[in-house]
């Protein structure tokens, strides 16, 4: 693996780009450039995927430090042979999948409402703010409340408020054992059932339905895991090795087709949405994947309605926005946070929001 | 402006909700932390969430600063009143307002307090995870001002990780929701910045929580060790083993002897440390590992390893730890209770330290932690009335603080930094770190009238604290003004 810290080149670049009023295009592997806006069309692209290495692991410490450029696989197989891991499972969607997108981008995978998101999982960041300046925030312990946490607020940012140079990550130690459990069920009933094991002392760990079957994943030793296993009832187990990844990377065929793909957020034991189309159902209820012809406003209303959001995830259309409106006066906040933290507004301006 | 014009233009404001006399402002001039007080030009009390905006509002318009406080139980000053500004209780907001058990939420008013949460939805098999020692009185809106830990933080995290959404007024009296009941929420996430922002960004006025399913079974393990340094090993033995405790925490002899005397939890006194380790969840589970700490535990070098017997003795066990602070207050007429992390594997070091300076002070020490994530809490006994003790107590807690940077840690771990740790933030942070955390505060408080004066330091401050610490013959911030 290399190591290599172009920290000093990134600041340079940023001072230089912000002093000419240049937009940047930070990009890592690439793996989920469909993800979000477009980024703008003069923007230069600043590459992190020679930025990259990890900077200090042990394995007592649950704690991993890697600069953002480093491949997730690395990180991955790194934490494993030592029995741990990166409990929010991050999706690769390729094998070219960094660090620093995954926290840019903000998302996890099937274990996320059991485990936590990517930002739970952030203790500190090094981010090179729009001025070109590298800076500190959290560290590598698990509790530091000095100063704002800029470290969580990096996840999912898109870049917009800092190049994140640096991530130290809590890790957690892998499970001895896991279970998938199959059952036949419809949407409505699986969606009961989710909220019902989700307020129950089971070692879940994942939980997701599609196609009249909800599927569950189960974590920890032998004897908890057949243990629970009869509690939940004429469950059949089934050998599904690559079910979850599946999932997580987005191989499964659901995912293949080239229409807009939404991903709503919703509380998840709200019943099924009276929107027509295909839905993959993941997250325990919480996250729902969607085809459908109806209405994008339509769907975004009825989303809002509920306290969720609604993200048009893949193969958007430049016709609707990829991201779920703000309110006027947060949607102001979070312009006035881009500008605290990227002044000249060089920083991937308008992949998360037109505004941003 | 003047405080009798400025009290003259609440009148839309119940008189019941206003305090201006002596008598009345005397019971807020302190937090948690006792040593610094003040008392606050003018307290306000208001019951709703409107009159909450209009107060905000009108100290904006009239240029007046903000303290909010919530049960006052806060280590670091955070809610020192002002002599120039409003201090705003928001203690009357002490409704559960709803409690939704298909999705593990509650959404509840900030003056409710911790505990109050857990009893509330015990009888579904719920609870809220995060526990500060002062669970029992302290307030949900306070934790997240303070991003507040506690035992469980290892496992289940901190307060920022048991929040799903918060109600917020910004000092012009805007009412936002950050945040959803959902998992995630569209754009910044605003939740985490929010959290642990010792009230500089906005008064929080409701806050929706997460709660989990109460574990199928806890079991606790108490081990005595001849040393804190094989104590601290053990820590890392049991972690490196793939176990993640609920609690893992650690008394030396002193906290132990005290707590012993207190609670009679049935400690080993003549034990150098002992560690508490709990499991928790499933109980097949549970019962594996409570056998492989166990042997871990002798291994590590244990001269005692005591399971509890039943649920009276669990609760006794922990009884000891809960009431640690109070019993060491019985030894000495104050202590000043500290709160850095550190990295774990610099624990030794880190108590062999504190351990001499604490012969060079003169101040005895006691050490109660949060063993599994490394978070100290050094308590300095001194006596208040002793001229110059005081001083000498904060002086030894600062160089334990910068100890605490020095290892790779940080100056607070779950207490905040408000008025008592702002010094050190100048060690912790440099100008251009400070710098951002200042642009950030703009953007939601342009004028500086949220909690002036605490968490952040200016720069100015710095350069005066700084000049005791000049590096290399390097004069920090050369470009400012010396005083």
């Amino acid at each position: 693996m290399t190591n290599t810290d172009l920290t000093e080149t990134f600041c340079e670049q940023i001072r230089d780009a912000e002093e000419k009023g240049t937009p940047l295009a930070i990009t890592g592997g690439g793996s989920k450039m469909f993800y979000g806006r477009r980024p703008d069309i003069n923007a230069i692209s600043l590459d992190t995927t020679r930025h990259c290495g990890i900077i200090s692991y042990e394995p007592s410490e649950l704690v991993i430090q890697a600069r953002s450029g480093t491949p997730l696989r690395d990180i991955e197989t790194r934490l494993s042979d030592n029995n741990q891991m990166l409990a929010f499972e991050p999706p690769h969607f390729s094998e070219n999948a960094t660090l620093g997108g995954t926290i840019a981008c903000g998302l996890s995978g099937p274990r996320r409402p059991y485990h936590g998101a990517a930002r739970d999982f952030v203790l500190g960041t090094r981010v090179i703010n729009g001025k070109g300046e590298p800076l500190h925030f959290g560290g590598q312990v698990m509790k530091n409340v000095a100063g704002y946490d800029v470290s969580r607020l990096m996840a999912g940012s898109l870049g917009t408020l800092g190049l994140i140079a640096e991530v130290s990550l809590k890790v957690l130690p892998r499970p001895a054992c896991e279970y998938t459990l199959k059952q036949v069920c419809n949407q409505a009933e699986a969606l009961r059932r989710f909220a019902d094991w989700s307020g129950r002392p089971l070692p879940l760990s994942a939980a997701c339905w599609y196609e009249d079957h909800l599927y569950l994943r189960l974590s920890g030793n032998e004897d908890g895991l057949r243990h629970a296993q009869h509690r939940l009832g004429d469950s059949l187990l089934e050998s599904l090795p690559d079910w979850w990844d599946n999932l997580r990377d987005h191989k499964h065929p659901f995912f293949n087709r080239p229409d807009p793909l939404w991903r709503l957020s919703v509380p998840p034991a709200t019943p099924p949405l009276a929107v027509k189309g295909d839905w993959f159902i993941d997250w325990g209820g919480a996250q729902r994947w969607l085809y459908s012809n109806d209405n994008p406003e339509q769907i975004r209303r009825l989303v809002t309605s509920i306290g969720g959001h609604a993200t048009l995830f893949r193969n958007a259309t430049e016709r609707i926005e990829v991201f779920h409106p703000l309110p006027t006066p947060l949607l102001k906040l979070q312009q006035r946070i881009k500008r605290a933290m990227d002044p000249a507004g060089i920083l991937n301006p308008g992949r998360l929001y037109p505004e941003l | 402006m003047d405080r009798n014009t400025f009290i003259a233009g609440l009148s839309d404001l119940p008189a019941r909700c206003i305090l201006k006399d002596e008598a009345e402002l005397r019971p807020y001039e302190c937090d948690g932390l006792s040593a610094y007080r003040r008392l606050p030009w003018l307290v306000l009390l208001p019951e709703t969430i409107e009159q909450v905006q209009f107060i905000l509002a009108y100290c904006h318009t009239h240029n007046v600063p903000v303290v909010a406080r919530g049960a006052g139980t806060g280590l670091s000053g955070g809610a020192l009143p002002l002599d120039n500004g409003v201090l705003l209780g928001l203690a009357k907001f002490s409704r559960i307002i709803d409690i939704d058990l298909p999705n593990r939420l509650a959404r509840v008013q900030p003056g409710v307090r911790n505990l109050a949460i857990t009893q509330a939805v015990a009888e579904h098999g719920l609870y809220y995870a995060p526990d500060p020692s002062s669970q029992i009185a302290c307030s949900i809106g306070g934790n997240v001002a303070e991003n507040a830990g506690g035992v469980h933080c290892l496992k289940y995290g901190l307060t920022v990780h048991n929040i799903a959404e918060l109600k917020l007024i910004t000092i012009e009296g805007e009412l936002l929701t950050i945040g959803s009941p959902s998992l995630d929420s569209a754009g910044y996430d605003l939740l985490a910045l929010l959290t642990g922002s010792e009230g500089l960004l906005g008064v929080i006025v409701e806050v929706t929580v997460r709660l989990l399913p109460a574990p199928e079974q806890a079991q606790v393990v108490l081990a005595a060790f001849d040393s804190v340094a094989a104590a601290g090993q053990a820590v890392a033995d049991i972690i490196s083993q793939g176990i993640l405790p609920a609690g893992l925490e650690l008394m030396d002899t002193l906290a132990v002897r005290a707590a012993e005397d207190f609670v009679h939890a049935g400690y080993p006194t003549d034990a150098a440390a002992i560690l508490l380790c709990e499991l928790d969840g499933e109980q097949h589970e549970v019962e594996v590992q409570i056998d492989k700490v166990t042997q871990l535990l002798q291994a590590s070098g244990a001269n005692e390893v005591r399971r509890a017997r039943d649920e009276a003795e669990r609760l006794r066990f922990w009884a000891g730890r809960k009431a640690a602070f109070p019993a060491v207050g019985r030894l000495s007429p104050d202590y000043y209770c500290m709160d850095g992390t550190i990295p774990r594997k610099h624990l030794g070091q880190v108590l062999s330290t504190i351990a001499q300076w604490s012969k060079a002070y003169g101040l005895p020490v006691a050490n109660v932690f949060h063993a599994g994530d490394g978070n100290l809490h050094p308590l300095i006994l001194y006596d208040a009335n002793k001229p110059g003790e005081l001083e000498r107590t904060e002086e030894f807690g600062a160089r334990i603080l910068e100890l605490c940077i020095a290892v790779g840690g940080t100056i607070t771990g779950e207490h905040g930094v408000g008025m008592e740790k702002i010094d050190q933030m100048c060690v912790q942070f440099n100008e251009a770190e400070l710098q951002q955390f200042h642009a950030i505060k703009q953007a939601f408080d342009a004028n500086g009238l949220l909690n002036p004066g605490k968490a952040v330091p200016t720069l100015a401050r710095c350069a005066e604290f700084g000049s005791m610490h000049v590096h290399h013959g390097e004069l920090p911030f050369p470009e400012l003004e010396r005083f």
